[in-house]
């Protein structure tokens, strides 16, 4: 099967509408059928990698643990803009460390979180074959 | 007592807050609840503007909307009072009337 490189852009935060989870759904998909993927968590996206989440209290699933699902399926391109996350008071600290196993050096534990400036993310937008917007 | 203003967006991705501020009677209370409790967030943008709404509102905050976004307590600007469902029911009996700014 061809594969292609696959953006997917996160602009909503996680629990007041669906766009969040129906995205990492989509995510898993396609990182099932073995693609390049990369996700991108820009404006109030980057709120859907809050470390933390509890949503015992309000009778919705948490999809917040699956984001550390991603690593297993080869999905280790995350890009966060550290514009959006200064706007919002954040910093890396307050996300949740999302990691993955490089079988190429010895299973290392590596970063999949990459907090990058709007001038880089545009570059890694113009790397891209597809692009799906939640 | 008069209006309880409820915000459920947030300040980043609506201007419902900044409408809610800027028409907001002295005195009426905000209720901050979903999306709305990220402007607690001392540290946000949005501090700045609720801090300044704190002289002439009672403000509140959906603590079980906070939990489910990791928003802390530790994160959240002095002089905001956390709520729990029971206490968004009491507030809603409380005042003559609500308005939820959509």
């Amino acid at each position: 099967m061809a594969t292609k490189k696959f953006l997917y852009i996160n602009r909503k935060a996680p629990h007041g509408s669906i766009y969040a989870h129906e995205s990492l759904e989509v995510v898993l998909i396609g990182a099932a059928f073995e693609q390049d993927v990369t996700l991108a968590f820009i404006d109030d996206g980057v709120y859907q990698l809050m470390k933390d989440q509890d949503t015992s209290a309000i009778g919705s699933k948490n999809f917040a643990p699956t984001f550390r699902a991603l690593g297993d399926y080869d999905v280790n391109q995350i890009y966060v803009e550290r514009e959006s996350l200064e706007m919002r008071g954040l910093d890396k600290d307050d996300l949740m460390p999302l990691t993955w196993e490089d079988e190429d050096d010895d299973w290392a534990e590596k970063d999949s979180i990459h907090i990058v400036s709007s001038a880089e993310l545009a570059e890694i937008f113009e790397q891209q074959e597809v692009i799906l917007n939640f | 007592m008069s209006v309880l203003h409820i915000i459920n967006k947030s300040p980043f991705d609506r201007n419902s807050l900044d409408s809610c501020l800027r028409l907001a009677l002295e005195g009426s209370a905000i209720l901050l609840i979903e999306d709305g409790v990220y402007a607690v967030q001392k540290k946000s943008t949005a501090a700045a503007r609720l801090q300044q709404a704190l002289g002439k509102h009672l403000v509140y905050a959906l603590q079980p909307d906070m939990q489910a976004r990791g928003v802390t307590t530790d994160s959240m600007i002095d002089g905001i009072e956390l709520v729990d469902y029971d206490g968004f029911v009491k507030l809603a009996t409380e005042f003559d009337k609500s308005q939820s700014w959509l």
